[in-house]
């Protein structure tokens, strides 16, 4: 038994004087997979191991269920992550529990090249202080160039007319979004829509207004189900993310059209972990990332907008397909006419009970 | 004969009696050590979590871990009184809000209370930035009113009345949700609207569609059972791969693999417009509801069903029925007195199992389910991953767990668990 121990023991030693030989630091990063972790891997990883020889980066696809995962690593006491991709409502959340750090935007971020603080460059943007802004997405609706007849849908109002357009509507299966767009077509200015959603009677005139087509709606959970229904042409219009359309259209050539009226902008960022075993090698990498180039960069391999207002000016062409990305940007001036920012405070608020409501709806029939 | 009894020795001089007991016992305590490490794997990967969600779904020291002396002063309170609680009510919050506040855990206790009612994750983010800055030193007003003019809901009955009712030890409050209950302000337990419960409705859904899904599976694989088992070995065996094929499929491939036959323009919807039994203009619609559920969960359910099934035919003798045949018996009733009796086991056993896998079920009814074909898993899973309140996901499981327990029970009182046989 002496001599098994002493083995052990002197493995272990081995091993850790390899370890600190070497001087690698293996840093994990979390987020979607696909093809948003490989544009995140071109733009942001690669050329920042290449900076850095010492640091190796690992991917880890557990984004959409990062909140819980996080959070049960941090009551287990070991947390494993140093970047975590999140949405904005579980930066709230994981902020409100803080199990991830708070951050100081100006200290901690690169400033814009021509100097601009990050605060005043990520704006709105950073709905949370533990919140590190990378993109802005946004949720809007496709449809099927095909099947609408010859005047495209063109305004939220089209989508609950049965009448001008007959068929069936793909939306997300939840509360945040629908209700927004319900009112939008019900006559609600963008500006007002959560000051009205706020009461009792806004919220009724919401799901009246969604009762108007609920028979004709097929309702989706995951990201990649609207493409795919338009595909099928199980339904003649869904809403989806536009990185998700992009695809549909440019890349797969589908028969699918775009309409930005009304789109929802959402974000999505980074936080660390209060735990995070390497720390101070997170923040270096955040900083490093979210550089108004870098972020830049990532629009080259995905249609998703800069979250900096100074990377606009930056954006270029589709690594692979050649077409100006300028256009395609949820942020391009002539898609964001009429734009509604997800309120995500309102829904830390409101969404359990909201939810409920939402899910006792779907299920009256 | 007591001397006879002693004189009974091994060779080493140790009486035999004795000596039986200690080969006995170390028999025993080798056995023990045999299944020990199974025996703490379970315990900590199975009991122990089972026992923790159990927890879970009471559990609320929240409250007085953030909010300790607040606790203590709330308790003399009585919110029926309809009045404000007193002023040192609200300088015992000031003081333990500054605390938990500077250590960042306030709103974590905004997050909890929002589940019983909406607005609190803001007002105790916006009171902690507010207590943040806050020197008591300074202050001109009353704790009570400076409290107020951070934010107006200071000021009414409920939001006190809600943090003394969640200041115990222990909660009821996820159960009452799982049970589409609430407590209104007086604390008295009432029934939800019916716009805003949706967990009892979900429950016996589930329990409804599992228990068609374990008939349906018995329909389907009772026959291909019989044919397997009593089939040539060299057909039965290609039977056999055809059946296990699917099983080693992965799961969501099968799902997407009925997606595509099912959905309106999909294989079974063109084919049928085709050959001209519908028209273009009335498709049947077979997924995104409980039928697509039903038919999808059905099909991946089978091999469950019918490998019991043939286990336990293949062990009937042929000649039970041959015998019934040649004393009269018609086919039939042969069928039914003397073959389908033997395969009862077969069939407990294939039922518990798909039954109790149905119950569990959620990656299939969330893609093909649509509105009516999700089920409670389905929920206990968005609590989990996505609204992070895993106090309900654990009454939620709980419910779910007893109701399993029960259906057991009531298993085993009218079929008997001993007749349940899996090979």
């Amino acid at each position: 038994m002496k001599t098994f121990i002493k083995c052990t023991l002197a493995t272990a030693v081995l091993a850790a004087s390899v370890t600190t030989a070497q001087a690698e630091t293996e840093m994990v990063i979390v987020s979607w997979g696909g093809a948003y972790t490989k544009s995140q891997n071109e733009a942001y990883h690669k050329p920042y191991m290449k900076e850095h020889p010492s640091i190796k980066i690992i991917n880890d696809d557990s984004a959409s269920e990062g909140a819980a995962k996080l959070r049960a690593q941090a009551e287990a006491g070991k947390v494993t992550w140093d970047v975590v991709d999140v949405v904005p409502d579980a930066a709230i959340a994981l902020c409100d529990e803080g199990l991830v750090m708070e951050i100081d935007h100006d200290k901690m971020l690169a400033a814009a090249p021509d100097g601009t603080l990050p605060s005043v460059d990520f704006g709105d943007a950073i709905i949370s202080p533990c919140f590190i802004p990378q993109i802005v997405y946004s949720t809007t609706i496709g449809f099927r160039t095909d099947k609408v007849g010859a005047t495209a849908p063109s305004t939220m109002s089209d989508v609950f007319d049965m009448k001008k357009y007959p068929g069936k509507r793909a939306l997300q299966k939840s509360p945040a979004g629908n209700l927004e767009w319900a009112l939008i077509a019900d006559g609600v200015a963008t500006a007002d829509v959560y000051k009205e959603l706020a009461t009792e009677a806004g919220v009724a005139r919401a799901f009246k207004k969604l009762d108007t087509i609920k028979k004709d709606v097929v309702w989706w959970t995951k990201g990649a189900q609207p493409g795919q229904l338009l595909a099928d042409g199980e339904v003649v219009m869904a809403s989806a993310y536009n990185g998700r359309l992009f695809a549909a259209i440019e890349e797969n050539k589908q028969p699918v059209g775009m309409m930005w009226d009304a789109q929802v902008f959402e974000l999505d960022g980074w936080v660390i972990p209060t735990d995070a075993p390497n720390k101070a090698e997170a923040l270096k990498y955040v900083k490093f990332a979210t550089d108004t180039q870098r972020l830049a960069d990532q629009s080259k391999y995905i249609s998703y907008g800069p979250a900096r207002k100074s990377s606009a000016a930056l954006v270029g062409k589709h690594a692979t397909l050649g077409i100006d990305m300028g256009p395609h940007m949820p942020t391009a001036p002539a898609n964001a006419k009429n734009v509604l920012f997800k309120d995500v405070n309102f829904w830390a608020d409101n969404n359990d009970e909201l939810a409920e409501k939402f899910e006792a709806w779907l299920a009256k029939g | 004969m007591a001397s006879n009894t002693e004189a009974l020795k091994t060779a080493d001089g140790i009486s035999l009696k004795v000596s039986l007991q200690r080969s006995l016992r170390r028999k025993k305590r080798n056995a023990l050590l045999l299944v020990a490490p199974l025996f703490l794997f379970i315990l900590v990967t199975f009991l122990f979590p089972i026992f923790d969600m159990l927890i879970r779904g009471v559990d609320n020291k929240i409250t007085q871990e953030i909010l300790p002396t607040t606790v203590v002063a709330l308790a003399k309170w009585d919110p029926a009184s309809g009045q404000l609680p007193d002023e040192d009510i609200f300088k015992a919050f000031t003081v333990d809000g500054q605390v938990a506040a500077k250590a960042k855990t306030i709103s974590r206790l905004g997050k909890r209370l929002n589940y019983e009612k909406s607005g609190f994750s803001s007002l105790f983010r916006k009171t902690g930035r507010q207590l943040k800055k806050f020197d008591p030193e300074k202050m001109t007003t009353s704790y009570k009113e400076n409290l107020i003019s951070i934010d107006k809901k200071w000021g009414k009955v409920e939001t006190g009345s809600l943090i003394h009712r969640e200041s115990g030890r222990y909660t009821k409050s996820y159960y009452l949700t799982a049970f589409d209950l609430t407590q209104n302000s007086e604390g008295n337990i009432e029934w939800k609207d019916a716009d805003s419960s949706i967990y009892i409705d979900l429950f016996k859904r589930t329990l409804w569609l599992s228990c068609l899904i374990t008939f349906l599976t018995i329909l389907f694989g009772y026959p291909i059972a019989y044919l397997l088992a009593t089939l040539k070995a060299k057909t039965s065996n290609l039977l056999m791969i055809l059946v296990l094929l699917p099983f080693w499929t992965s799961l969501l491939v099968r799902t997407s693999a009925w997606i595509a036959l099912l959905q309106k323009e999909g294989v079974i919807n063109d084919t049928l417009v085709a050959i001209g039994i519908i028209g273009d203009e009335s498709r049947l619609s077979m997924i995104h509801n409980s039928t697509g559920t039903l038919i999808a969960m059905t099909h991946i359910l089978l091999p469950f069903m019918i490998l019991p099934l043939f286990s336990v035919m293949k062990t009937i003798n042929p000649s039970y029925v041959r015998a019934a045949r040649s004393m009269g018996a018609t086919g039939f009733t042969a069928f039914r007195r003397v073959y389908f009796p033997n395969t009862i086991a077969g069939i407990g056993a294939g039922g518990i199992l798909v039954f109790i896998l149905s119950i569990g079920f959620y990656i299939t009814p969330a893609l093909v389910g649509g509105v009516d074909g999700t089920m409670i898993s389905n929920f206990i899973a968005y609590h989990i991953s996505t609204s992070l309140n895993w106090g309900l996901a654990a009454a939620l499981g709980a419910i779910l767990l007893s109701l399993v327990l029960v259906l057991y029970i009531l298993y085993d009182k009218l079929v008997g668990i001993d007749n349940m046989k899996l090979g």
